[in-house]
């Protein structure tokens, strides 16, 4: 690496870090988010000009706000006199009541955590789609790249590029205030946050698409989304509840997928390779939740799922029965037939195959699961225990079919031939 | 990427002033409030330390101080997309010792763990 591109690299290290605070702290003064980040790029581009030839600065993250600062100022001040032509001309007399003051920049850092906060709630609003919020979101607070959220969605530059485009258009058409939501809408709007976060986790967590298994770097940033929305809202107990589900699941990533990248089934996983650190965080954000006022919601009860295989040294030493019963109080949380499908998998764990079965088959008719590789896959492991081999193979069968996930699809196949030679006419039923 | 941060240095006759603890808690804290900051902790002088060493099939147990010049004060964990920003972050460490403990000279050694991402 050369000079000019360590100096490079270092810029965008200081941007990834710097970058959400800055767009914040812009965002409070323009009152709109696009512009913000229009601001906080002009910096950036200052500095890749300016570093390589006259060093980087001793605090590159407070002269990149400095130099931001300015920008806003210069932006407010031609609004201002934009507005003053306009009354000189005597064309808007209303523009005076709504003439904007000098910006008072100096106080721009000091509410760096609220305007985070607000950045946060603004990018994950409910009037974007859910991958808008998640796209948008990644590029504001996780400070990354059109390009690098282009890879992590599997997605298109341009379409990526587009999205972000139009998330922010509609914010300032719809002129969503800067503000962080009433209490009366707090659960709501939070709610919605903590889905595009979980969505970005699951992306990289169990890709649904694609040749790689998980995409670890994914899950990492939506752990750090998940971290620095707990510290600035402390007292929420899912926030801690999605934070813990997700250092828990990230725990056992390296123990996920074997040699050759194909995945590995929770009960089949080495515990021995599962992130002690990660166990010890995740179990650290479930008691934080857990001491505070107000009841679980799915990511904390998840989390407490979690946190059992966590808590166990093997599959056999697994309190299968608190999970079959924290299933019952997700079900009653977000009822939804996949949340009833791991139900039938833990009570198969707790009481035998037949029982978990009996809860499987009540799924067959839903619509919703018709195209779910995770159905027949789940019938196919408990027909399996039961020595109905033949049937077993036909939904391992159907689960590879189904499947988007090469590496998944590869697995399926696997079970399905364990379980013997079967009808190769029935193969493809 | 997870990277291990270990901070050695040679400390000054002066005892670290006040305002130092001040400053690591908040830089500390930001990190972690940036959700970068896995785990961290100080270390006590290496007298209170042992080395046990394997050399020619003969293993030995030698209490510290141990020789070095430098000794080892802190580490550090951070989960972070680039060596870069471990460099930005070590940077930050480094500089605010310069700034409040005149005297203090010393260096922070980055190391990227392995994990999942790299055969780990």
């Amino acid at each position: 690496m050369d000079s000019h591109e360590a100096t490079r690299s270092a810029i965008e290290a200081v941007w990834r870090i710097e970058s959400p605070r800055l767009i914040a702290g812009l965002a409070r003064i323009t009152g709109d988010v696009g512009v913000a980040e229009e601001l906080a790029q002009d910096a950036l581009v200052i500095a890749l000009e300016q570093w390589p030839v006259r060093g980087v600065p001793d605090g590159p993250g407070a002269w990149l706000m400095a130099t931001a600062k300015h920008r806003a100022i210069d932006l407010v001040r031609r609004r201002a006199r934009y507005d003053q032509k306009l009354r000189e001309i005597g064309r808007d007399m209303e523009a005076q009541a709504q003439a904007p003051g000098e910006p008072d920049v100096d106080k721009m850092d000091d509410h760096i955590g609220d305007d985070l906060l607000r950045l946060i709630f603004i990018a994950c609003h409910p009037i974007l789609s859910t991958e808008a919020r998640a796209a948008l979101t990644l590029r504001l607070i996780g400070g990354l790249t059109t390009h690098e959220i282009a890879r992590a969605f599997l997605a298109g530059e341009p379409a990526i590029a587009q999205r972000i485009v139009r998330a922010k258009r509609a914010l300032a058409e719809a002129k969503v205030p800067f503000e962080i939501p009433a209490p009366g809408e707090l659960a709501g709007r939070l709610g919605s946050v903590l889905e595009v976060i979980y969505l970005v986790f699951n992306e990289g967590y169990s890709a649904t698409s694609g040749e790689d298994w998980i995409r670890p770097e994914l899950c990492a940033e939506a752990l750090r989304l998940g971290r620095l929305l707990a510290g600035l809202m402390p007292r929420q107990v899912e926030v801690h509840g999605l934070v813990a589900l997700m250092e828990l699941q990230a725990s056992r990533i390296g123990a996920r997928t074997g040699p050759a990248g194909e995945p590995v089934l929770l009960t089949d996983q080495d515990r021995r390779r599962w992130d002690r650190l990660l166990i010890r965080r995740g179990l650290a954000a479930l008691a934080r939740a857990e001491r505070l006022d107000g009841a679980p919601g799915r990511y904390a009860v998840q989390a407490e799922i979690a946190a059992c295989h966590a808590r166990a040294a093997s599959v056999e030493d697994t309190d299968w029965e608190r999970i079959a019963a924290l299933y019952v109080v997700l079900a009653h949380l977000t009822p939804s037939p996949v949340v009833e499908l791991n139900r039938a998998v833990a009570v198969g764990m707790a009481f035998g195959p037949g029982k978990g079965l009996e809860i499987a088959d009540a799924l067959t008719g839903e619509a919703v699961l018709a195209g779910y590789a995770q159905l027949p896959a789940v019938r196919g492991d408990l027909l399996a225990r039961l020595g109905r081999l033949g049937e077993a193979r036909a939904e391992f069968t159907r689960a590879a079919a189904l499947t988007g996930n090469e590496r998944e699809r590869a697995l399926f196949r696997a079970r399905a031939a364990e379980c013997g030679p079967g009808d190769p006419d029935r193969a493809d039923r | 990427m997870r990277y291990l941060m270990l901070l050695s240095g040679t400390s000054p006759e002066s005892p670290p002033p006040p305002a130092l603890f001040e400053a690591i808690m908040k830089l500390g804290g930001e990190a972690s409030e940036a959700g970068v900051l896995l785990d961290t902790a100080g270390l006590l002088p290496s007298a209170a330390g042992a080395r046990v060493t394997l050399a020619g099939g003969k293993v030995t147990v030698t209490d510290g101080p141990f020789t070095e010049s430098k000794e080892l004060v802190s580490y550090a964990l951070y989960d972070l997309r680039s060596k870069e920003e471990a460099i930005e972050w070590a940077a930050r460490f480094v500089k605010l010792h310069r700034d409040i403990w005149p005297g203090w000279e010393g260096q922070t050694d980055i190391l990227q763990v392995m994990g999942p991402a790299n055969g780990g």
